[in-house]
């Protein structure tokens, strides 16, 4: 069984990916805890310490992405869980930018995965599962 | 034959009304003081006794009780995140009747078990983790506990992936011990009922009896703790007065599929000398779908307790947080009218106001405290302005419809004019609170509400709700 913790970071309120996520994160066998839109930092955390959870997944489509997940790693480690799988996709910049330069601010804001506009729930849950089996972590794939 | 008695075992009054089923009325009432040095069931016999009952002639004859006696029922509650489990830990604690004495997040510490040590609870609730989450925290808790609380009856209500760890380590409990569903199965999902029966039947195999109770709980049919009798006298008001079918209304069920409409959602507000208690009915959603929730969902039935809003043994925390200034415009009072009164209750609890000055005051007061508790009872609504425009976020119940409010307990019995403190319940002009706009305000004189949910709890809703439209006053 790993838990997953889904929602939409800071004033944002775009709830139509989430909802996507969260079915499809479910039927690939994860047990999601989807907090929906308009998620404070702290409000990851605590849910996360509650389910024992391996992952935040996190979505921002405003564009406020930078601002909205300042500190988080940090925080995580303060409260600790500083090891959690920390994802982040949607539209996380204003306009047009080379996604190659967003991947690297975030990276260095401690996110363990970053992804580009667009892509698929599926290419989500590849990474996911690598990253879980890289910790020795290994999903049972549910019957379809 | 078709005759019941009703008791509420109190810290200082035995009350006991003697009810006709058949015709649905109340034929007559007593009070003597309760008898908690010796056994309450004589204090019990005396009240019966000055209505022509005795108990152990009239064997046939029912009783269903309440009590509140020695210090009522006791809990500590034990949970892992202090918004998530260990909120949802106080939610059902407090929903079983509880007087909540402490609340512990996380790990247990050291200094949180010598404070649970003095605080001594009749009960512990253990909780933490959803399913499936964290078990560390539980286990370790557990753990700790057993070390040196083991004499303390214990309901576990908390991940149930921990279920076999937890086993082993509670077989060396003493007390009973009783492990139930999860109070939050999933994050954000709550399920308080499983935990309320546990805390109920532990209260009435353990706790009573420890309490001095052992005779009244071997007459009685039924014997539960005071507020949650009250809690439950919600659904005969909503019966007698709401205009949903009464069909619809009858069975206690905690989580309904379909919500109950406005007009179902009704509140009771108990201001007493040291707590001030509300209780509500109905989910309070958010009215429109552009509201964003935020926080734990509520439960359907919510009590919450505020231990720093009385009007007379915690008037230090009511003055600390209300409108000095309103409460004596509200009253039509004089700063030196309120602090003298004030003065008078703090050196004399048990003092009743002897003049109308000293009426006013008393009723200004307790007002203050009925809003505050109100207040803190209800969500709100805040407007966050995100960088495209405004966006409401709610948290809380949406109370902004109930049909009504019913004021009981002390002051409420004689305010001036008759139903000032329940209307104080009422939303002030400006406030972001959701507190009810424009609501029925009725009025519990003869203080009969436990035993409306005691007619509820024994399945005589009809009954109850015959007696609620008959003995509650609209103001
Ligand atoms: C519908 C919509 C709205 C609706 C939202 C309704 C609702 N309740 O959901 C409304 C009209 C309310 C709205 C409001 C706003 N919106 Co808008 N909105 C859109 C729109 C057209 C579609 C969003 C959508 O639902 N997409 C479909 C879902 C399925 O895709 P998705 O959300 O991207 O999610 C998928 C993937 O990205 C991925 N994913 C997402 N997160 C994550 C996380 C992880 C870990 C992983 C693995 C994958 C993943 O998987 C998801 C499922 O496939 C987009 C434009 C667009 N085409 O994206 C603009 C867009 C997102 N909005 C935008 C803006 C600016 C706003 C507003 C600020 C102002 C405005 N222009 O109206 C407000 C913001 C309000 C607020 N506080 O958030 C901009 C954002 C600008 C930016 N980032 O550069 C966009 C991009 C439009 C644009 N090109 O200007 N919006």
């Amino acid at each position: 069984m790993v838990n997953v913790v889904l929602g939409v970071i800071g004033t944002d309120c775009h709830a139509v990916g989430n909802k996507i996520l969260e079915i499809a994160f479910r039927d690939a066998g994860f047990i999601v805890h989807n907090l929906g839109v308009m998620v404070s930092q702290e409000e990851f955390i605590a849910a996360a310490i509650e389910t024992n959870a391996e992952a935040l997944l996190i979505s921002s489509l405003c564009g406020h992405a930078e601002i909205d997940c300042r500190g988080l790693r940090e925080r995580c480690i303060e409260a600790g869980i500083g090891d959690i799988l920390l994802y982040l996709g949607g539209n996380l910049t204003v306009g047009e930018s080379d996604f190659a330069e967003v991947k690297q601010k975030f990276t260095d804001m401690g996110f363990d995965r970053i992804f580009p506009p667009g892509i698929m729930p599926e290419d989500g849950i590849d990474a996911l599962r690598a990253d879980l089996r890289g910790r020795g972590l290994e999903l049972e794939i549910p019957d379809v | 034959m078709s005759d019941l008695l009703l008791a509420d075992i109190g810290s200082t009054f035995t009350k006991v009304c003697r009810v006709d089923v058949e015709n649905s009325r109340l034929t007559a009432t007593a009070s003597s003081p309760t008898t908690v040095s010796t056994d309450v069931m004589e204090g019990l016999e005396r009240a019966c006794h000055e209505i022509d009952v005795d108990l152990e002639n009239n064997a046939g004859m029912r009783l269903l009780a309440c009590s509140s006696a020695a210090g009522g029922l006791s809990i500590a509650a034990v949970g892992l995140v202090p918004s998530l489990t260990a909120k949802a830990a106080e939610m059902a604690a407090l929903g079983a009747g509880a007087k909540v004495v402490g609340v512990f997040p996380f790990l247990l510490t050291r200094n949180d078990l010598s404070q649970l040590e003095h605080l001594s609870p009749d009960l512990i609730l253990l909780t933490g983790g959803t399913d499936g989450g964290d078990t560390e925290h539980i286990v370790s808790n557990a753990r700790t506990l057993a070390d040196v609380f083991a004499d303390t009856p214990l309901v576990v209500a908390g991940n149930r992936a921990a279920h076999d760890e937890l086993d082993t380590i509670l077989q060396t409990w003493n007390a009973p011990v009783r492990a139930t569903a999860n109070v939050m199965p999933e994050l954000g999902r709550l399920d308080l009922e499983p935990a309320r029966t546990c805390i109920r039947e532990l209260f009435l195999e353990r706790i009573v009896v420890a309490k001095g109770m052992g005779h009244v709980r071997m007459r009685a049919d039924l014997l539960l703790p005071t507020p949650d009798a009250v809690m439950r006298s919600l659904s005969a008001l909503r019966d007698a007065w709401a205009t949903a079918p009464a069909s619809a209304a009858t069975t206690r069920t905690p989580e309904p599929t379909t919500a109950p409409a406005d007009e179902d959602c009704l509140m009771v507000v108990d201001v007493g000398g040291a707590t001030t208690d509300v209780y509500s009915y109905g989910f309070g959603r958010p009215a429109s779908p552009d509201i964003v929730y935020r926080g734990l969902p509520e439960p359907l039935e919510k009590r919450t307790v505020e231990a720093d809003l009385g009007v007379r043994y915690t008037l230090a925390g009511l003055a600390e947080h209300m409108d000095t200034e309103y409460v004596i415009r509200d009253g039509g009072l004089t700063i030196a009218q309120l602090e003298h009164w004030v003065s008078v209750v703090s050196g004399n609890p048990s003092r009743l106001p002897a003049s109308p000055v000293e009426q006013t005051a008393d009723t200004a007061l307790a007002r203050a405290a009925c809003h505050l508790a109100v207040v803190r009872h209800c969500g709100n609504l805040e407007e966050v302005w995100t960088p495209q425009g405004r966006t409401l976020v709610q948290q809380g119940k949406d109370l902004t419809h109930a049909a009504l409010v019913a004021g009981t307990g002390g002051p409420a019995a004689h305010d001036v004019p008759p139903g000032a403190v329940p209307r104080a319940a009422v939303r002030r002009p400006g406030e972001t609170g959701l507190l009810p706009r424009n609501p029925r305000i009725m009025m519990d004189r003869g203080y009969i509400l436990w035993g409306l949910g005691l007619l509820v709890a024994a399945d005589l809703p009809d009954c109850a709700a015959a007696l609620a439209a008959d003995h509650l006053v609209r103001a």
